[in-house]
């Protein structure tokens, strides 16, 4: 989804391993895709944008017709069903609702706080890099979630069947694995 | 599981990388600070008074009052940029210890020292410098900056100042991946920029950070203008809040980064959207009144 933030480094790394990528600015664009994934950026600029171009349903219906999603960082907030720390004046924030869990925006403080380390995520092997922008976190998950990484106690990396989320940037590290693994699940339809 | 790094470089251009195909708009108040979060602003620029006030008050131009940049701190949950003088690293202290997520040293305050900038290395927090050509972007790269903005002339209303610091920026990235490469120490000396950052241009034809307009732009359309010349997203400053539908005007300008290779849609969100800020021409200002003349 190439609505703000980060889709040129998500583009690069789909690129890197030969898969074919479109750009989704439009409902239309979504025809014919197998994945799609929701980059970091500002959650809020792009739920907006999301509105005035109608996005929201041609969305779920992607997902409900087999199509698979991933969320990374803002990605994730917009796949949550439920938002916690939300614009101030808006008391609550729009979201796609295909994942089961609470998600609490900035969950670990502001920029001066952000941070990279490796990460244990499951299915991979060896340590992942992972950096964490004024990332969200995973507050509570929901029975069929399947927790795939944790970072002092908190969920980071999530899964609920075609949809997987994580609160980090694998995109900005070089590290292609969770890119690679987003890719076999395009290719094996569930 | 390793533990925590913070601060590096790494996640300071990270964080620069969120804001691509985005808006960051000047607020002097929290409740601008709303609208701005309410039309899709991807961050806020919190100062005192906007650069077409600045430029029409005169006087000495300083970082804000810390109790505003609170207020706005508090008002909204995107992240909050503020300026701090060329030069002035108390003020750059004092901005990090506010938990600001982003300080802008820039050449609309008044400078605070006419040789040196901050050394930004120092600093856990980010920093954006402006630039008018390849050189200076590449030395306040060198000293830490983690994005860079064309330096426009702020509070004109006028775009073609950044204009003009896009397509120096942009046509000496491409003059520079033509040359070979034994004559890149060369090239560094003429830039008198870094000579590894010379290197890094060369090599992957762009600069090492994101780079955003700024400067004069105050409709939809020279908004996508700007990301059509080839930039990673936008500044407005004065031209929301001058113009007669604020609202309407920042939303409007939101849209265009997103949809700026679609005419259509420009057409579409160009449309009744009131008056703009009146416009200051560039030709009118006499050399002392030129803002992005300040910075070297």
């Amino acid at each position: 989804m190439a609505l703000q933030g980060a889709f040129r480094e998500h583009r690069a790394a789909l690129d890197r391993l030969g898969a074919q990528v479109t750009e989704v600015r439009l409902a239309a664009d979504l025809d014919g895709l197998h994945g799609l994934i929701l980059p970091g950026g500002e959650s809020t600029t792009m739920a907006r944008l999301m509105s005035e171009y109608a996005l929201w349903e041609p969305l779920r219906a992607f997902h409900a017709r087999g199509g698979q999603l991933w969320g990374t960082c803002a990605g994730a907030i917009l796949l949550s069903r439920e938002v916690q720390g939300a614009p101030p004046q808006f008391g609550r924030q729009d979201s796609l609702g295909l994942l089961d869990v609470t998600v609490q925006r900035n969950a670990f403080g502001r920029q001066i706080d952000s941070f990279t380390t490796g990460l244990d995520v499951q299915g991979l092997n060896g340590a992942f890099p992972a950096v964490f922008i004024r990332a969200p976190a995973f507050a509570r998950v929901g029975d069929g979630v399947e927790v795939l990484a944790e970072y002092e106690a908190q969920a980071v990396g999530v899964r609920q069947g075609r949809v997987l989320a994580t609160a980090f940037h694998p995109e900005l590290t070089g590290d292609d694995r969770l890119h690679d693994l987003f890719l076999q699940g395009c290719l094996t339809p569930a | 599981m390793t533990e925590a790094t913070t601060g590096t470089p790494a996640l300071k251009q990270g964080f620069a990388e969120m804001f691509k195909g985005g808006v960051i708009m000047d607020v002097v108040t929290a409740d601008q600070a709303r609208i701005a979060e309410a039309a899709g602003a991807t961050a806020v620029m919190a100062l005192e008074r906007v650069p077409a006030d600045i430029r029409k008050d005169g006087g000495v131009a300083r970082m804000s009052d810390p109790k505003m940049i609170k207020e706005i701190i508090g008002a909204v949950s995107i992240p909050v940029m503020a300026k701090v003088r060329i030069g002035h690293i108390v003020e750059a202290q004092i901005l990090q210890a506010l938990g600001v997520d982003f300080i802008d040293e820039s050449e609309v305050l008044t400078p605070a020292d006419d040789q040196y900038h901050i050394l930004k290395h120092d600093f856990k927090v980010p920093f954006v410098c402006g630039a008018k050509n390849l050189g200076e972007a590449l030395r306040r790269v060198g000293e830490g900056a983690s994005m860079i903005r064309t330096k426009g002339e702020a509070g004109t209303g006028n775009v073609i100042e950044a204009v003009r610091h896009a397509r120096t920026v942009l046509g000496e990235i491409k003059h520079i991946q033509a040359r070979p490469a034994e004559e890149l120490m060369t090239v560094a000396r003429d830039l008198q920029a870094p000579y590894e950052l010379v290197r890094y241009v060369h090599g992957h034809g762009k600069l090492p950070v994101v780079n955003f307009a700024a400067g004069g732009v105050a409709t939809p359309a020279d908004a996508a203008l700007m990301m059509i010349l080839g930039l990673d997203g936008v500044f407005v400053g004065s031209g929301i809040f001058k113009s007669d539908n604020p609202e309407r005007r920042a939303q409007a300008i939101v849209k265009a980064v997103t949809h700026f290779q679609n005419p259509e849609v420009l057409a579409e969100i160009s449309e009744d959207l009131g008056a703009p800020m009146t416009g200051i021409n560039i030709d009118d200002l006499i050399p002392a009144e030129r803002l992005a003349a300040r910075g070297w």
